[in-house]
């Protein structure tokens, strides 16, 4: 490796780790409950951190553990899966679209593994285009804090007085609304396309008749319809 | 069989990321495809905060009082760190002094 390649590589990794500081705390609270949960449902410790070091997902493991303490069939496992994390294919597509154009296929086959909610929304905030260091960087703390934080909540149990957890619990949303609203100020469209996702959402949730839709599902049924009403609306310049 | 079922979690999860990643190596030429992932972050976003967040607390009237510290800050164009601290530290205060 080169002098300018090392120093490349300590540049994006660096920014890219320091973009990861705030993701890693707030994970170390959310999977604290996973833990927890994990473990009052028959997991031990060591599987509860395992769990969560190879997957990497909030709401995926909370119905994961559940299916599995239901001794739910394995085709329900990977269907809950499927459905809940498939807006990680939603956001993976739209991140392929900034990396930069260096990024090789392996080096993709990598960034994928932990590519959250959390550092997908941080990535896309990036002013630049997206190097393989960046993206590393940027993992590697909010993988360690979310296997840490689990196997921290399975060891103390709630160990953390209701008031703090419930303030922690708040940070991971604090940090979508941190990338949203910005946007929303500066485009119109942005605005318009976040009012129109709110409202769908919140029918999904509150009216009766669509009871039956998990939240994975309302998450891919909001998503593709208020951003396939915004392509249409509102086409995006072409970059040039 | 615990290990199995959370390897099996844990390769469809991985599955999904990982596809479009390795597939989509070249930029979409679709005007109306490009449009559609530029809104997709915002959306998604959106859908998983609301209404989600406002029963991610004890109360409705803290996660309301979180939410709206939030989007305050951010609006005067904050950082990440700044606004997800400050929306903890407003639901703290007012779990303690209000409710």
């Amino acid at each position: 490796m080169g002098t300018r390649e090392r120093q490349f590589w300590k540049k994006e990794y660096g920014t890219g780790f320091k973009d990861g500081i705030p993701i890693a705390l707030g994970y170390l609270s959310v999977s604290f409950s996973v833990g927890i949960l994990a473990v009052s449902s028959g997991f031990t410790v060591f599987q509860s951190a395992l769990m969560s070091l190879c997957n990497v997902t909030s709401a995926g493991q909370f119905a994961g553990i559940r299916v599995i303490a239901a001794g739910g069939a394995i085709l329900e496992l990977i269907l809950t899966q499927l459905i809940i994390n498939l807006r990680y294919a939603l956001m993976s597509l739209s991140l392929s679209q900034k990396l930069s154009e260096k990024v090789t296929i392996r080096q993709r086959l990598l960034i994928a593994f932990a590519n959250t909610d959390e550092i997908f929304a941080v990535a896309m905030s990036h002013a630049k285009s997206l190097t393989f260091p960046y993206m590393l960087g940027l993992q590697t703390l909010p993988i360690l804090g979310w296997t840490l934080g689990t196997a921290l909540g399975g060891l103390a149990g709630q160990l953390l007085p209701d008031a703090v957890a419930n303030a922690l619990s708040v940070a991971l949303y604090g940090m979508f609304i941190a990338v949203v609203v910005p946007a929303a100020k500066k485009r119109f469209p942005v605005l318009w396309i976040v009012i129109l996702t709110a409202l769908l959402s919140c029918v999904i949730a509150y009216v009766p008749v669509f009871e039956g839709i998990s939240d994975g599902m309302s998450i891919i049924i909001c998503t593709v319809a208020a951003s396939a009403a915004g392509a249409f609306l509102f086409p995006v310049k072409e970059e040039k | 069989m615990i290990y199995i079922d959370i390897l099996i979690m844990a390769l469809v999860t991985y599955l999904i990321r990982m596809i479009p990643l390795a597939v989509f190596h070249k930029k979409i030429e679709n005007r109306f495809a490009r449009s559609f992932l530029y809104y997709v972050p915002y959306s998604c976003l959106t859908a998983m905060t609301i209404p989600a967040v406002f029963s991610a607390t004890g109360h409705l009237a803290s996660a309301a009082a979180g939410v709206a510290a939030a989007v305050l800050l951010a609006f005067r164009g904050r950082g990440l760190v700044t606004v997800a601290a400050g929306s903890c530290g407003v639901v703290f205060i007012v779990e303690q002094f209000f409710l």
